[in-house]
This record gives structure tokens, sequence and C-alpha cells, in this order.
């Protein structure tokens, strides 16, 4: 049988949805220059101040903990899965690292290399409960929610341990007038939308969400996928509880519940477009949900919102923003 | 074909396959060999066997006892990856595409040709391209995603995807389920184009039609044992229907309805449109079966769904029993004495984990309160009853409805309908998946109920049925009514009608 080869080229219109489709989260990044922009004017014309250096930066930096676990909430949620342990494994992070390095220099890198363990065997152990003794994922990760809570409470009731001042690069450093932390964050989204829309372990991570079964019966090593997300956002919340604790210069056991880095982290991500369902979605997206909250957040606080309402507020913006994307996809009939 | 069939070693080899689930035995001793080059079809009752035997030669199962051979070399798989590694592709009877992923991502899925961690997304492409081209297909591009394909593009693109394996075994489950005549015509020439490259493929399916058109041998299952296998020129459909069933069965449909025994009009509609669906005008007697023909996509279903309120006409005006009215709702469809069994019955028409008795009173606890007394003062409904007149084989009513075979299934969508005593009935592919003696008993009820007067409407794509059922065939063709038929038209006939221009679907 000969076999043809007919390059054909692409017409704009498949040239534009590959792109939508490989960036994701289209429409949010839309929503997200309107807020920015209406935020700007809404600050501005109430007398505060919203485009200055300042403000952004510590938007962004503000946007630096919850951002990095939900890029790896974002991995989960695509896997057809969902993490509820991540709070409590922030707080881990933060009390560990601290009492590890208890403000010596050189064991940063001990008390660094151990929490990212401990983060590793937390994401092995959720996804090996969850794919091969089958619970299911909301169940899975609140248990282990609750015995970090407990081990974390049984152990320490304050603050303790400190970071030596060098760790705290992290957290307050700059390169020029960017903030290490911002960069890292960046380079984070970058390498996960490399692995997600080029790599072999990113069409495998789309499928296992999409269709399970599917994924299996194509060869795809459906279970792996699966533990491996979880391991890879267990250790993006040891990265937020790093950062965290560099900014804090001490841990504490609240730090990852006061954030709520697990209900916030979902949020973010289906925020930006993600099917909780899974399958469908990116990194992009959320990384413009997060920044997206950082943003109603900064009005609120500006416009001096009284903080029960901010929760109300959030939630309306949550709910809104998920009916929106219903009914667009149901326009689109599929 | 056939004459060149036994050759000496064969392509893979099945001997004395067991398998049992649960302790109930599905299959027993069960041996088949395949050459290069064949087309060897398997056929069943539901429950024979089949999908199971299929599942362990694709390594998705693994067999009790017994043992596969490649080339004469015992082979033993873990997984559908082992098999696949071993030239056994396989295409199951659900569609296993991804539905927000572009063609090329479904056909390499779990082998996406790759530099490094890199995926290489241009080869990947261009190997879809070659792969389709193979196939003869055109104008298909790789970067289009699956959900927006047509079924029958997307059983091409899962073609594609067991073939980009290189297989030289492939295992097609049911693949004609979803397609129109004019459609299963070219999968067929797809067929033939593997059979010349050598490959051999193991065809399972229910319409036996079918299999004489494209199996050089045929392997009969029965209650998990194999009754035979025989060159396909040898037996006719009569002989597969007697080895399958253990019987023959003596009419294939029932009666139709006597020329004076239908009633008033009482189902109407006027210029219908809603969607893709344009002038529609189409009327339903009392004690009388319209059948619907159509290929895929000509806009049956849609008419169906507009019908049942599911969704509603746009235009045009419906009457039900003479007087005007409007079907806003399937609830509104239903106080109208409507009742309608979905084509897809596993995801629309039944709730699967629930038992036969609650399935069964589905419909009639959802009536509106006024309706439900109504029903009631004809008598209290009996489940048992019911499924007795439904004749459902089930362990008992409280047994949960995923464990029935198909035509129990269906029978137990049937009995839900029949717990609301309506005057008209819809049936979207009333036997699609059904074995052939489940067949026949929902071919004598629905016959049963036209003869106490129900106006019963039923689409289908299996044109015999059609013929066989129909008091009068109506046939669509791109969204409206092409024309009509009078009972008793031949195959031709329908054809004609419903494809004159509809040949831009599906190549």
């Amino acid at each position: 049988m000969a076999q043809r080869t007919v390059p054909q080229p692409l017409n704009l219109r498949e040239r534009y949805s590959s792109f939508v489709s490989a960036s994701s989260g289209g429409p949010i990044t839309a929503v997200l220059l309107v807020a920015f922009f209406g935020a700007w004017a809404l600050v501005a014309a109430t007398g505060g101040d919203f485009m200055t250096i300042d403000n952004i930066r510590s938007m962004l930096i503000r946007s630096v903990a919850l951002g990095i676990v939900a890029i790896g909430q974002t991995l989960v949620i695509l896997a057809g899965s969902l993490d509820l342990s991540v709070a409590y494994l922030v707080s881990v992070t933060a009390v560990l690292s601290s009492v590890i390095m208890d403000g010596d220099p050189s064991r940063i890198a001990v008390g660094v290399v151990v929490v990212l363990a401990v983060g590793a065997l937390v994401g092995l152990v959720n996804g090996l409960v969850i794919t091969k003794l089958r619970v299911n994922a909301f169940i899975a990760t609140l248990g282990m929610a609750l015995i970090l809570k407990g081990l974390l409470t049984a152990s320490f009731d304050n603050f303790s341990g400190a970071v030596p001042e060098e760790y705290q690069v992290l957290g307050y450093g700059r390169i020029g007038p960017f903030p290490w932390a911002v960069l890292l964050l960046a380079a984070l989204g970058g390498v996960v939308w490399y692995m997600l829309n080029r790599t072999r372990y990113g069409h495998h991570l789309f499928a296992v969400g999409g269709d399970f079964d599917t994924a299996r019966l194509s060869g795809v090593r459906a279970d792996w996928v699966i533990i491996r997300a979880h391991i890879f956002c267990s250790l993006t919340a040891v990265m937020t509880g790093l950062f965290i604790v560099s900014r804090l210069r001490a841990g504490a056991p609240w730090v990852g519940p006061d954030g709520a880095y697990d209900l916030q982290s979902i949020a973010a991500v289906v925020l930006g477009g993600t099917a909780l369902a899974g399958g469908r979605g990116g990194v992009g997206g959320t990384i413009a949900g997060v920044f997206l909250l950082a943003i109603l957040d900064n009005i609120f606080n500006q416009l001096g919102v009284n903080t029960f309402l901010k929760d109300v507020l959030r939630g309306v913006v949550l709910i809104a923003a998920i009916a929106i994307y219903a009914v667009q996809r149901k326009r689109a009939g599929r | 074909m056939s004459d060149q069939t036994p050759r000496a070693e064969p392509l893979l080899e099945l001997r004395g396959i067991s398998k049992s689930f649960f302790g109930v035995q599905v299959l027993r001793e069960v041996d088949l060999d395949l050459h290069s080059g064949e087309v060897h079809a398997v056929v069943g009752e539901n429950g024979a066997g089949k999908s199971t035997l299929m599942k362990i030669v694709a390594g998705a199962y693994r067999p009790g006892e017994g043992e596969t051979s490649i080339d004469g070399e015992a082979v033993a798989f873990h997984s559908v990856r082992e098999a696949q590694q071993r030239g056994i592709g396989i295409i199951f009877q659900e569609f296993t595409l991804l539905p927000e992923r572009t063609v090329a991502q479904n056909i390499f899925l779990g082998r996406e040709p790759s530099q490094g961690l890199r995926v290489d997304r241009r080869a990947m492409e261009n190997k879809t391209r070659e792969l389709l081209s193979s196939l003869g297909v055109e104008g298909l591009s790789p970067r289009a995603v699956v959900g927006t394909l047509s079924v029958a593009q997307q059983q091409i693109v899962e073609i594609a995807k067991a073939l980009s394996l290189d297989p030289r075994i492939l295992v097609m489950d049911e693949p004609t389920a979803a397609l129109s005549p004019h459609e299963v015509d070219s999968l067929f020439d797809r067929v033939r184009i593997l059979q010349q490259r050598g490959i051999g493929v193991l065809y399972i399916s229910h319409r036996l039609k079918e299999v004489f058109s494209i199996a050089d041998r045929i392997t009969v299952l029965k209650d998990g044992r194999r009754v035979d296998t025989v060159a396909s020129s040898d037996v006719t459909t009569g002989d597969l229907v007697r080895m399958m069933v253990g019987r023959e069965l003596d009419h294939y449909f029932p009666d139709r309805a006597a020329p004076g025994a239908m009633g008033d009009v009482k189902l109407r509609v006027t210029n219908g449109g809603a969607g893709m669906l344009h002038e529609v005008n189409l009327e339903v007697r009392a004690g009388e079966i319209v059948g619907l023909a159509g290929l895929q996509g000509s806009g049956r279903t849609e008419l169906a769904r507009s019908l049942f309120g599911a969704v509603p006409f746009e235009r045009g005006t419906v009457e039900v029993d003479g007087s005007l009215t409007k079907v806003r709702s399937p609830r509104d469809a239903m106080s109208l004495h409507m009742g309608f069994l979905t084509e897809d019955r596993k995801s629309e028409g039944l709730v699967l984990p629930h038992s036969v008795r609650n399935n069964a009173l589905l419909a009639l606890r959802a009536l509106r309160p006024s309706r439900r007394r109504a029903v009631n003062s004809a008598g209290p409904v009996s489940v048992a009853d019911l499924s007795k007149r439904v004749d459902v084989r089930a362990a008992s009513l409280e047994q949960e409805v995923r464990y029935l075979s198909g035509g129990n299934q269906q029978k137990v969508v049937l009995a839900k309908w029949l717990a609301t005593r309506p005057d008209v009935l819809i049936f979207d592919e009333p036997t699609r998946g059904i074995d052939v003696g489940a067949k026949a008993g929902i071919h004598e009820l629905m016959r049963e109920l036209a003869n106490r007067g129900v106006a019963v409407l039923m689409i289908s794509s299996e044109l015999p049925e059609v013929i066989g059922m129909s008091d009068r065939i109506v046939v669509m063709r791109g969204g409206t009514v092409a024309g009509e038929l009078p009972a008793g038209s031949s195959e031709q006939d329908i054809l004609l009608l419903a494809a004159t221009d509809a040949e831009q679907e599906a190549s």
C-alpha cells in the first residue's frame, strides 16, 4: 500500500482554535483585563492608588502563594481528581521547615529537602489511596487533611522555629523591579504549560481526566498519571508553604487553613475555565483566575469593604463565572 | 474469498477459552481461528459471550482457562498494551474517543511520537493524514476536535486509531450500531482495504445481513459455547438464526393492522420547525405504527425530541386529539398522554443503579397530580403485572437494571411508559443492540399496543424493521419529510427517497 503524504496548509480558523485550546481560558483572560481596568477606574475614582508599582507588586506577591498551589491543583483537577489536603500541607511545610532551619543558614538545604520529601510522600499516598484503593478523591484528600491537621496541632500550637535571613530572599528579594517570588510563579506556570501542552504526560493527563477507561484502554498507565499529578500537586503546596514561611519568618500551624488554600485554589482553577470533572482547561486560565481573585481583594481593601461582605462578593463572582461558562458551552452545543 | 480460508498457520488461534465472572460461566471452551486477510464474524444473542471473547483477545480480560496463540506461538496478555504490541487492534462497541481532544491526539493517545519529553506534533499530524488517506478519507483535519465530528467521522477516527498500531489482527465490536445504511457501505469498503493488506478482521455484529456481506466465515456463539463455524457462502440467515437461538423464528414480524382498524388522528404536526427541522408535516393515527426512516443526520431523532417537547417546536402547529396545543417540555408531552423511548436507553431511559420497580414507576411518579389521578382511576398500576406484560426477565423486581441485558432493559423502559397509560408512543431505535429473541418480543408488544389503539411512531435505522413493522413509512431527509410510502415498500424505495441528495455525509 503506497502511503501518500499530503501536507495541507492549516487555515486560519484551525490555527486560532489550536492556539486557544492550547493556551486555555480564552474568556477568563478577557474578563481579567476588564476587571483590571475596571478596578483601576473604580479605585482611582474613589481616590485610591491602583496603578502604582507598589500596589501592583503587592498584588502580584499576594498572588504567589495561591498561584503556586493553584497550579498544582489544576493538574489534579484536569486528571479528574481533587486535592483538599493542600492547606494543611502548606502549614506542615511552614512549621517543619522553620523548625528544621531554626535560624541557621547552613540548614536551609536540609529543611527544603525534608519538606519536599514529605510533600512527595503525601502526594504519593493521596494518589495511591485514590487509584489503588479506589477511594473518592474528595474523601481521600479530606482524610489526609484531617491527618495532617491532627499531627500538626498535636505537636505545635504557635509560631515555631525561625528561618534564617538568607532564606527570606525568596519572600522579599528582587531582581531589578521583579520580586523573586513572582518570577518563580511565572517560571512554574511556564514549565507546567509546556508539560501540559507539549509532552506525552500532558496529553495523557487530559486523556485520563476526559475519560479514564478510554485512556486505560489506549494503553495509558492511567493510575500513574493520576498519582504523578497528586505528587506534583503536593509539591506545589510545599512550595507555597516555603514561600509563606519566608515571608512570615517562622511557621505556624494556622497559615494554611487561614489562607483557605484548599478551597481558594479550587476556586481559582474553575474560575480559569478548567472543568471540575477533568479533561478540559489549562494552567493559563488558573493563573488568570488567581489574579482575578487578587484584583477583587485589592479593590475590596481599598474601598474598605466589610470582611464578610467580601466573601459574599467573591462567592457571587465565582458562581457567575461558572454559570457563564456553562451557558457558553451549551450555546456552542458541546 | 471463502474458498481460500483454511490455510496452514492461522494468524490467531484460540483453544478452549473459558471465563467466568462471580461464578457465572460466560464462556465455555470456545475455539476460534483467524487467518490473514480473512473477515471472521462472531454472532450470537446478547449475553452469548461475544464481547467477553473479544475483550480476552484484546487483553482487557484474562481467560480463566484456555490458550491463545499468534502464529502458532502461545501468548498470554496481561493488558491491552501487551496485546497491542503483539499486533492486536480493537474497536470497542462504545466509542472510546475523547471529545475534547483533536483527531491526531485521539489516534496517538498513549503512543504520541516524541522527541525526548516533547510530543512531536508535526509528525503526529502527518502520520494521521497518512492513515486517513490510506483509508480513502479526505477532508478530515488532524486538528479537528473530535466532539465536533459526525458519528460516521468519529467511527473513521476510531478505525484510524486502531490502525495506527499497524495491527495484523483487528477486532471490531458492533461497528455499525450507530451508522446509516449508506455509511455502513463505506465502512465495508474500508474493511475490504484492510483485508487486502492481509489484516485478519474479527467482526462482531447483531445484523446478520451485514455479516453475510462482509464475512468469509462465521462463528456462532450461544450461551458462551461455540455452536459452529461455517463459511458464509454455505448458510442462510435462517440457518444462523436457528443456531443462535436454537429454534427457528417462524414470524419475524407480527401482522400489520387491518385496513379499517385505524382510528382518528392522534397526533398531527403542521409545518413544524425547530433547529434543523423545517416544514415538517406528519400525522399518526390511533392503532397505527408509522415507521420513520432516513439516514443518520436526516432529523429523525430531532423530530422525536421536538414532538416530545425536549427541544420544542419553534414554528408550526401541533394537534393532539384534534385540538391545537403546545408541547413545551417532556412534562407537557406526558400530560398529553405521550411517551418517548429514547435511542440511548442507558443514559436517557433508565436510572441504571435503581431497581426494576423504581425505573418502571419513574414516569408515573413524575406525572402531574391531575393526570396521575386519571391514570390511577382506571385501576391501580401494578409493576408486577406490567413487567409480566412486557416479559422482563429479571431475578426480581428489586434487581438493579444495570445488571439486565439490553433487551430486558428496553422492556423496563417500555414498562415505564406503559405505567402512564399513553395514547401516543414514540420509539427511537427500539431494538438497537438487542438480541433476536428479545427483538421479536418488543415487536409483538409494539403491535399489541397499536391494536389497543395506541398511536405508535417508530424511528429505526434498520430497514427490515421499518418495512416489517410499519403500516406507513415516512422518510426524512435534510430536516424535513421527504415523502411517504405504503406498508411493504422495498428497501430500495426507502433508500431512494432518503438518499437522493444526501451524498455529502460521511465520506
